[in-house]
């Protein structure tokens, strides 16, 4: 894995300008994220309605991976059912673990620009964070860290 | 001519073989991502040169059986190795005596054993524990603990913008209260040497004892635990080119004597009944259950190769290459240095504008640089400058100035994918 394949033009415009940057007032489901190891934080806010992800904002303070996914994550599960993006937070861990079947990869969309980081275990959490937080919000839990068993991944 | 260029023009073969020293350290061969390892990372543990891998096989091939138990031939053997690596350790740092040479798994490992051994016996409710802003968390988290326990209060001395420490601050914070100073001797993060010295004879002028996180301190400068009259003295092998799971707690006979037991268990005791347990002298007392004695003999070597090259020229030659980086480096545009005492170690910490540490790092890493990227487990010392994390190159006997040259490389290719 070299790290140019990683650092693509679309993970550093994300992380350059991050999309649903902000915070919403009074939303109906949130939650902090943070990786002990390297200091990541972000904090999440969504809104749901008839079982939808209506509106996502993101903030915190990371690195550029993590900025850039949690960025990616949130044009991504907007719109969508919980449902549906609680099935899209499984299938970006997996593929940031290497453990997605390849033909799978296609229903991820411009997301698999991520897919090198399971060749660099030390940076898969900074991936992942956002997704993990994203869950914690959905179900109700104010935080989640990437160590320990806050993780709301089984497995993880 | 500056310090930079006596350091390009006069050949390292004159005044330290750096040549020789490397073709002592076989890892330092590997090529990642095939390019040449500039193994920068020194700080957070340093590589083992052949004379120790060696004579970790010799020991493990014709030496080894459990110390101090057995009347067999291996035994006294294994016994008298171990016994020979806590005599290299005691001349290494001047101890007065062996048995305050502690052998512990490393400088965590110390310091909680002065958390518990001290802490059960000598501090109480209202009692104070002074540490300063840039302890590393093993020198915070164990008095924390013992803070909580006792009642007791945590004081800190602050540094200024420079990561010195405010010594007027320091004496403010000695009062009859306070049972222990505990201090880094060297910061991990800036670099810092402190001036344990004067900071010792102001806190024994109030009958206070010290103790120093020697992590950072040891392998890199002569010690002489004597002469700075500090009361404990924590370090680890690893980060003095010995293996991993081994460290020492220097101690004063005098202190360790009163002190408690950390761990109970076999090594430990001169006689067990189910009414009452008594313990042994020092070091034993210390050091419950079979210790790492392979891990013991390494370091003993490691001290054995230290001090044949030669701690003042290590010193030196180390200065050199912080006096190179840094001035590499304050040149470079969009690169913040953190960390500029008056004394400092061979590390530097730095950011990347507009570049997260990590990031920075994984692409350092695929130039075959290799940093410690994060918070070097120094929160409160981040929260001081205000940031989440930072670049931290240390480096060692082995280092030169091509691998600082690397690392420039390194940076602006950070700064061209950042754009």
């Amino acid at each position: 894995m070299h790290s140019k394949q990683l650092y693509q033009e679309v993970i550093l415009d994300h992380n350059k300008k991050p999309r649903n940057w902000g915070r919403i007032e009074a939303p109906s489901h949130q939650a902090e994220g943070l990786n002990p190891l390297c200091g990541d934080f972000i904090r999440l806010t969504v809104n749901v309605a008839d079982s939808r992800v209506a509106e996502i904002a993101v903030e915190g303070e990371s690195c550029a991976i993590c900025k850039a996914s949690a960025s990616m994550m949130t044009t991504n599960v907007k719109g969508k059912s919980v449902d549906e993006a609680e099935q899209l937070v499984s299938e970006f861990r997996g593929m940031a673990t290497g453990s997605l079947e390849p033909s799978q990869l296609d229903h991820l969309g411009r997301l698999i620009v991520f897919e090198g980081v399971k060749d660099l275990p030390s940076r898969i959490k900074c991936a992942i964070l956002p997704w993990h937080t994203l869950l914690a919000a959905l179900h109700a839990q104010s935080s989640v860290t990437t160590e320990g068993d806050l993780d709301p991944v089984p497995g993880s | 001519m500056g310090a930079t260029e006596a350091l390009r023009t006069q050949s390292s073969e004159q005044r330290f073989d750096v040549a020789r020293i490397r073709s002592d350290f076989p890892i330092l061969g590997v090529k990642v991502n095939g390019k040449n390892l500039a193994y920068l990372d020194s700080g957070a543990s340093a590589q083992v040169p052949t004379q120790v891998i060696e004579r970790l096989v010799r020991y493990h091939s014709s030496e080894h059986a459990n110390i101090h138990r057995g009347v067999h031939y291996l035994s006294e053997t294994a016994t008298a190795a171990y016994e020979d690596a806590r005599t290299k350790l005691k001349k290494f740092i001047n101890a007065s005596e062996n048995r305050e040479v502690i052998f512990t798994s490393g400088t965590t490992n110390a310091i909680n054993t002065v958390s518990h051994g001290f802490g059960r016996v000598f501090v109480g409710a209202g009692d104070e524990i002074v540490v300063s802003e840039m302890e590393h968390h093993s020198n915070i988290v164990p008095w924390q603990m013992l803070c909580e326990e006792k009642g007791a209060k945590l004081r800190v001395i602050p540094i200024d913008d420079a990561g010195q420490l405010l010594l007027e601050e320091y004496q403010k914070l000695l009062n009859p209260r306070t049972k222990l100073v505990a201090v880094t001797h060297v910061s991990n993060v800036l670099g810092t040497v402190n001036p344990v010295k004067e900071m010792i004879e102001l806190a024994h002028a109030q009958g206070i004892p010290v103790l120093l996180d020697g992590a950072q301190g040891v392998p890199h400068m002569k010690v002489d635990v004597q002469d700075l009259d500090c009361d404990f003295y924590a370090f680890s092998g690893h980060k003095m080119c010995g293996p991993t799971g081994i460290g020492v707690l220097y101690g004063k006979a005098s202190w360790l004597d009163k002190m408690q037991p950390f761990e109970g268990g076999g090594s430990m005791i001169l006689s067990v009944s189910f009414e009452k347990t008594t313990y042994t002298g020092i070091p034993d007392k210390f050091e419950a259950g079979t210790p790492p004695i392979a891990a013991a003999i390494g370091l003993g070597e490691a001290v054995d190769y230290l001090e044949s090259v030669g701690m003042d020229g290590i010193t030196s030659h180390e200065h050199d290459l912080l006096m190179y980086a840094t001035d590499l480096l304050s040149d470079m545009k969009g690169v913040r240095i953190f960390g500029t005492a008056s004394e400092k170690a061979s590390v530097l910490s730095f950011n990347i504008e507009g570049v997260h540490a990590h990031d920075a790092g994984t692409i350092l890493d695929d130039e075959g640089v290799a940093v410690r990227t994060g918070h070097h487990c120094a929160q409160p010392l981040m929260k001081r400058y205000g940031i989440p994390a930072t670049v931290r190159a240390s480096m060692y006997l082995y280092n030169t100035v091509e691998e600082v040259d690397q690392l420039a490389v390194a940076i602006r290719r950070v700064q061209q994918i950042f754009g």
